[in-house]
């Protein structure tokens, strides 16, 4: 397998652990892992703020970067979402556009659908609050999110319960959405941290220690709300957790 | 008022908006148990909305059909191009029986068309008979929710406001004693009144009858004893046969308020003996939306109020914050759809979560028109340049390898060495309440670069 390594630039900027957590456990499961240099941004900033001329040209350069690989593989629900749902929007009928949605994967499901990992070896002896970023769950289908009346399933899941000595938390409501939402998270910083505040909430009674998300755009917002109100509580990637790398200290907030 | 400041505003009260997230989300999770209880919940969303498509396909047809077979049953059909016109028409009916008091169910519809200001300045007294309208009423506010109008109110700010206007006792908040003072209050209204109007929740192209749902039978009440009723509808209203009737009386109220159906369901389908009825087909923008392929099927609506219910930001912002008679997700679509300039901000108070799509019983795709709509807001021109320039800039960088690259390095020197006081200033609104991220000394592929290098040693 063949894989394009798509890392999303703020994971790129801010958390190269994430990124390389999803490089080790792609060769743990037999890809052939390549980083084209020239990658940046798959465009979603621009088309979620209805910039889509804007969204185009960075969605182009996309294209082109991964154009040969036999997968792109990104630790991020929502970026892969783009690619796979909105692109055909801003390029209409477009077979470059068509063959990108179907080789793109979000990690979590490349292991899962592609792979066929059914269990990561591994300990983490942790509680363990998974938020379910709206995306990974809506978008792709992740698992089955709790407005629709089907068999429950949770791809994400899955792949912790393999850890021994992992617990995942039961929280009060499974998937409300954490209030990161891109721009939203600026342009409606009041709701927005209202919500991410819900969560970490929610989170906390139900005895979260750590808090887990296949997206680190969620938890960026919800670890930075946490971290400004000084909780205990440690974020880490999914990737990170199944990848075996340490539970960070959290870091008080600078003074 | 853009969304985001109102709903500021809104936040600041912390303790309401906890009790109105919470309040809200209980009838969600209401609605979660009862479309649990329904084997066939998802093939019934699919039905409905089917049917709906095909319906405003043919729209025109099945209003012919619809008019045909009501006029054939002795009532009397009006059509209003606007809301002007449908206001109009109501005062006409009214003047020409010398009413001057009437009583009105639930109905979004005149709330859209501002009918009761219209009338009160015409000198009619217009009563709301649906406690909850009634309580808005009184207050001289609009509804914040379209199946639970003062869902914002506690029960204690009722007890004040019957307590000023119908002289309960002070400081009452018993739901049974101050819904039984709005009953006989109410009750004295509805045995006066000249005439009774209703919204419509279904018509019945085949019968040419209409089906209105409440559950506090305020409709029977309102209908049952003045000369005339007055019925205001959408023309998005419309549904083929009676015996799709079921598939959506399944969906309503299982999806608005949890429960299996709604208490009353009345068929209204002749004018009683000695009674007028008039049904007012409205346009008032809806032939607009459904010839704008990209929107239309946001008529395929049936106001059941779940997206509200479930959307993440109404909850913490309320009704009013969205400055429209239909608020939430639902009311973010149709709404600047109509009119982008007005209502510009209201796509974009949305975090995509997608939530009401999934819950949405006609399946609308919410969350992706209002995706699409900011498409139009951007390209219109009404994108303000606080959202605009940021993205332009991002875009200028995105597309060089290189200006990222440096860019990336120097972002990151300058959070780590800038004095906290100049990265968390007033410019900057993620770091009000948030901290950011902790920066690293090397950016991933910098990480990753030297990791292979070390390897390939």
């Amino acid at each position: 397998m063949n894989v394009g390594l798509f890392i999303p630039c703020y994971i790129d900027q801010f958390y190269p652990r994430v990124g390389l957590a999803t490089v080790d456990l792609l060769e743990r499961f037999g890809a052939t892992v390549d980083y084209p240099e020239q990658q940046t941004c798959c465009g979603q900033p621009m088309a979620n703020t209805g910039c889509q001329d804007d969204a185009r040209v960075v969605a182009e350069h996309f294209l082109q970067t991964f154009k040969d690989y036999e997968y792109v593989v990104a630790p991020s629900g929502s970026c892969v979402a783009m690619v796979r749902h909105h692109y055909a929007g801003l390029f209409g009928t477009d077979a470059r556009v068509e063959a990108m949605a179907k080789k793109t994967f979000e990690l979590c499901e490349f292991l899962t659908d592609v792979v066929g990992v059914e269990q990561v070896e591994g300990e983490f002896p942790f509680r363990v609050g998974l938020h379910n970023a709206c995306h990974g769950l809506r978008e792709l289908r992740l698992g089955n999110p709790s407005e629709h009346m089907a068999q429950p399933f949770n791809k994400v899941a899955s792949l912790l319960a393999g850890l021994r000595g992992l617990e995942l938390v039961e929280l009060s409501r499974s998937d409300d959405c954490c209030g990161f939402g891109g721009t939203f998270a600026v342009s409606e910083e009041a709701v927005s941290c209202q919500m991410g505040n819900d969560r970490l909430a929610d989170h906390e009674s139900a005895g979260t220690q750590v808090l887990a998300s296949a997206d680190m755009s969620c938890l960026m917002h919800l670890g930075g709300l946490a971290r400004r109100q000084n909780k205990p509580l440690a974020v880490m990637h999914v990737a990170e957790i199944l990848a075996g790398y340490e539970v960070p200290q959290p870091s008080p907030a600078r003074s | 008022m853009s969304h985001a400041t109102a709903a500021r505003e809104f936040i600041a009260d912390s303790q309401r908006t906890k009790w109105h997230d919470e309040t809200i989300w209980f009838v969600r999770h209401k609605r979660d148990l009862a479309a649990a209880s329904v084997p066939e919940w998802e093939l019934l969303r699919s039905t409905a909305s089917a049917i709906k498509r095909h319906t405003l396909s043919r729209l025109d047809e099945y209003l012919e059909q619809f008019e045909q077979n009501a006029i054939r049953h002795g009532i009397k059909v009006h059509w209003a191009r606007d809301a002007a016109e449908h206001n109009e028409i109501v005062l006409k009916l009214l003047k020409e029986k010398g009413v001057t008091n009437i009583v009105k169910s639930k109905s979004m519809l005149t709330e859209e068309c501002g009918l009761n200001p219209y009338l009160e300045a015409a000198g009619i007294e217009v009563v709301d008979t649906d406690l909850g309208e009634r309580i808005v009423q009184m207050r001289k506010e609009h509804p914040s929710h379209i199946v639970l109008p003062a869902i914002h109110i506690k029960k204690e700010e009722v007890g004040e406001l019957f307590h000023e206007q119908l002289g309960t006792e002070a400081g009452a908040a018993d739901p049974n004693y101050l819904t039984e003072a709005a009953r006989n209050h109410l009750r004295d209204k509805l045995l006066n009144a000249g005439a009774g109007l209703t919204g419509v929740n279904f018509a019945i192209a085949e019968t040419g009858g209409i089906v209105v749902c409440t559950n506090e039978g305020n409709a029977d009440l309102g209908t049952a004893l003045p000369p005339i009723h007055i019925a205001s509808m959408g023309i998005e209203k419309l549904i083929p046969r009676l015996e799709h009737l079921g598939v959506f009386l399944r969906l309503l109220a299982r999806s608005a308020t949890g429960q299996p159906i709604t208490a009353y369901s009345s068929h209204f389908h002749r004018p009683r003996e000695g009674q007028e009825m008039h049904i007012i087909l409205v346009d008032n923008g809806r032939s607009g939306i459904l010839a704008d392929e990209d929107f239309n099927r946001s008529l395929n609506c049936i106001r059941c109020g779940a997206c509200l219910n479930t959307c993440p930001v109404y909850r913490r912002s309320g009704g009013h914050s969205y400055h429209a008679t239909v608020p939430g997700p639902i009311g973010s679509v149709i709404n600047p759809v109509r009119d982008p300039a007005k209502f510009e901000s209201l796509p974009f108070a949305c975090s995509l979560c997608g939530s009401c799509s999934e819950v949405c019983p006609v399946k609308i795709p919410l969350h992706h028109q209002l995706y699409a709509l900011r498409g139009v807001i951007a390209e219109r021109g009404l994108l303000p340049l606080s959202k605009r320039a940021p993205l332009w800039f991002a875009t200028a960088v995105f597309r060089r390898p290189w200006l990222y690259r440096a860019g990336g390095r120097m972002a990151r020197m300058v959070l780590r060495c800038l004095p906290r006081a100049l990265v968390y200033n007033r410019l900057n609104p993620w770091g009000r309440q948030r901290e950011l991220p902790v920066v690293p000394e090397q950016s991933f592929r910098r990480a990753y670069a030297d990791r292979q290098a070390k390897r390939s040693k």
